[in-house]
């Protein structure tokens, strides 16, 4: 796929990857193998009839593919920009074992970008339901299970804390990864589909789940709320000033607009040498981002070795060829500041790989006496987060994990609560979008036949 | 979109709005705060709420110009709107009956002081206030103060009006006649380390809000952090109001100070009036 130069796009916000020439996408619609059981489709976490959508792109009908995507995935622009497609439907793709796998992913973005490109039509209405369910956080997970469940005719509310739906999709990811324009667009086509969605009300605060369910006539709810507090390392000179969140950075920089400071009024200050600790797709686009903020020199900093690096591939190629310094096995241990208090310099130890921890991946294990200084003006910590208190705090009887998750049914997203379910991050801990959006669909369908039974019994009684 | 229905001056570059939000109205505790945007470019600010009406459905906030969105924030009259408004975010005071207790406001501190002092009050107190500024115009709500207080003092910095001199003067002299069981502070930075430690030798339990540099206001970004005893907390969840006498007010200074070149580069590229070049 084509992709902006590495040398011209460290300068500027648009998109990395331009995206399939239709005649790309045709050639590569057509290594689709059309196969009778398809394996890719046991990857899509959302069940994407993929053979479908590329039979009918390969037959030219755009109109058809992109009414196929959508039947099962209510965010598709977004997913064929940001899935890690390569573990999933793709590693599952029969054409992989011996070559290349179809590229379903670009596929799928070739197709959603021209729907909207051409104006996609207005989704057809089911037949209302009389029974309305109310969705909290408007990322992934809840804008796929308020779109699934407005299909089946159900009236759906999406509360949103910050001004802007889109959770991770408008605070978390780069404009240069997944254009706002892009999570925008596939957000009015969710509202089209007749949910409503209301921003700046925090669940916990202006109201609780109980209100929502007692006072405010909603027969269920799902909880999407996502990894809300930004984990750091406790280390001493942690809240130094030029040390951020990458949840902070991002923020700033995506749904603030910071790179356009002084057009929009949010700040942002890089300095000359940035360290972002992790190696996820977070470190990643902090890493990056940095460089397009002013950077001379950006480093991800990872215990590990590049084999355990969590970022997908294709990200780390991009940070890599736009001059992202990697050095792995080593971890800060202190930062020190100058007299104003701000960030000149850390502490870190380099380690050496052990035996396979409980995440599978080898142990990081610290080199005594290793410990070297490094320059640096920005840190950016991306050692990921755990979920936000504010809603298992105030749910009453909401059983609640070890780690400030809420315990629900993978499959179902049940969770203690008969009319509460969750999935999403506010479950499983920080994941991808696909994931978060796998477990809005299936706690959809299960909220349906909660719904279905509670008809059932009022018929009845 | 938030109506303003009510905008007053109320001193030197002191404004106060009165918010139509009938939500956040309902749910809002002293101690609480609200974070506004007021248009699509600008930012995001948590302002402390000085007042509410359940009844009316309304918040009043106050602010001080010091940059520029408060300059922008400034420029709004009666009948425009803001475009976002979320709250009651942060933890409420806790709100007993403790005794004697006494309330110190500095400058726009005043404003979220006064709640705090009306609720102590009516939970039974013996309220003793303080209310300081530099200067006379930088004071302000006089009267609802002492309606709510058993005893008001008043002092500035350049004896303009009140006593002459710092709210902790004020305060030891109450310090060393009364039993004092609370001490609520809300002001600069500066002066709540300054009346922490003037309450430290008597060792009575001291309160501050803190107003750090905020992104979300719900946990999420952790912009907020300020380190209070050991621990690492987030203003945003755990606060805003914190034990004074284990904030490391040095880092909460400096960390207030961190975008303040970025403030000043702001303002010098806009017109007067709040627009942008």
């Amino acid at each position: 796929m084509p992709v902006q130069d590495a040398q011209a796009r460290k300068n500027n916000f648009h998109e990395v990857a331009l995206g399939y020439t239709p005649e790309m996408a045709g050639e590569e619609a057509a290594r689709c193998l059309n196969c009778k059981n398809p394996q890719c489709v046991k990857g899509c976490p959302v069940e994407v009839d993929i053979p479908g959508f590329i039979q009918a792109l390969k037959e030219g009908d755009l109109k058809r593919s992109a009414r196929v995507l959508k039947e099962k995935n209510n965010l598709p622009a977004v997913c064929g920009r940001v899935c890690p497609q390569e573990s999933q439907c793709e590693a599952r793709c029969i054409l992989g074992i011996k070559g290349e796998p179809v590229a379903i992913g670009r596929l799928e973005r070739f197709v959603a970008d021209w729907e909207r490109a051409s104006g996609a039509p207005q989704p057809e209405r089911p037949v209302p339901k009389n029974k309305k369910v109310a969705v909290i956080g408007s990322g992934p997970a809840g804008l796929t299970a308020a779109g699934d469940l407005a299909k089946m005719g159900y009236q759906v509310t999406v509360f949103e804390a910050l001004h802007t739906p889109g959770g991770v999709l408008m605070y978390g990811i780069p404009e240069f990864r997944l254009p706002k324009e892009v999570v925008r667009q596939e957000i009015d086509y969710i509202r089209k589909l007749g949910v409503d969605i209301q921003v700046n009300q925090v669940v916990g605060k202006t109201f609780t789940v109980d209100e929502l369910l007692q006072k405010e006539g909603y027969d269920a709810v799902f909880i999407g709320t996502g990894a809300g507090l930004p984990n750091f390392m406790n280390i001493p000179g942690e809240n130094l000033t030029g040390i951020y969140s990458a949840n902070e950075f991002l923020t700033r920089t995506n749904l603030m607009k910071a790179y356009l400071f002084p057009k929009y009024s949010t700040p942002i200050k890089v300095g000359r040498r940035v360290a972002v600790i992790g190696a996820g797709n977070v470190a990643m686009d902090a890493a990056r981002t940095a460089l397009r903020l002013g950077a001379e020199e950006s480093s991800i900093i990872y215990r590990r070795s590049a084999e355990e690096m969590p970022a997908r591939h294709e990200e780390i190629e991009h940070a890599k060829e736009e001059g992202v310094r990697f050095m792995l096995l080593t971890s800060p241990v202190a930062y020190t500041g100058d007299e104003n208090g701000h960030v000149k310099g850390m502490t870190c130890q380099r380690f050496s790989l052990g035996e396979p921890d409980e995440s599978g991946r080898r142990r990081p294990v610290p080199i005594p006496g290793s410990e070297f200084e490094l320059e640096i003006d920005t840190v950016v910590v991306a050692i990921g987060q755990t979920p936000n208190p504010l809603v298992p705090r105030t749910t009453e009887g909401l059983v609640i994990g070890k780690h400030g998750n809420i315990v629900a049914d993978e499959e179902s997203g049940a969770t203690s609560r008969p009319n509460i379910f969750a999935g999403g991050d506010i479950v499983t801990g920080a994941a991808t979008v696909i994931l978060a959006m796998g477990a809005g669909k299936r706690a959809a369908r299960s909220i349906d036949e909660y719904l279905k039974r509670k008809l059932r019994r009022e018929v009845k009684g | 979109m938030y109506k303003i229905l009510h905008k007053e001056s109320l001193g030197t570059n002191l404004h106060l709005l009165e918010v139509e939000a009938p939500r956040i109205a309902r749910k809002a505790e002293s101690g609480q705060f609200i974070i506004l945007r007021l248009k699509e470019e600008a930012e995001r600010i948590p302002l402390t709420i000085a007042d509410y009406s359940r009844e009316k459905g309304t918040l009043t906030i106050i602010f001080q110009e010091v940059g520029f969105s408060t300059r922008e924030l400034a420029g709004c009259q009666a009948g425009d709107t803001i475009l976002d408004l979320v709250g009651p975010l942060g933890v409420p005071s806790e709100i007993e009956n403790y005794g004697t207790v006494v309330c110190v406001g500095g400058g726009v501190g005043i404003a979220p002081v006064y709640p705090i002092t009306r609720d102590l009050k009516k939970a039974g107190n013996r309220v003793f206030s303080i209310i300081g500024a530099r200067n006379s115009g930088l004071l302000f709500w006089r009267e609802k103060m002492a309606e709510v207080s058993d005893q008001l003092f008043i002092t500035t910095d350049d004896g303009s009006e009140g006593r002459k001199g710092f709210v902790s003067d004020v305060l030891k002299e109450i310090l060393d006649k009364e039993k004092v069981q609370r001490v609520w502070a809300i002001g600069p930075m500066i002066m709540m380390k300054v009346v922490a430690d003037t309450t430290r030798p008597y060792g009575v339990p001291t309160i501050v809000s803190l107003n750090p540099i905020m992104v979300d206001g719900t946990g999420m970004c952790g912009a907020c952090r300020v380190a209070v005893g050991k621990e690492t907390k987030f203003a945003c969840v755990d606060g805003p109001e914190f034990d004074a006498h284990l904030v490391d007010f040095d880092l909460a200074m400096k960390r207030a100070a961190f975008f303040k070149d970025k403030e000043q580069q702001a303002l010098a590229m806009c017109k007067c009036g709040g627009e942008r070049r």
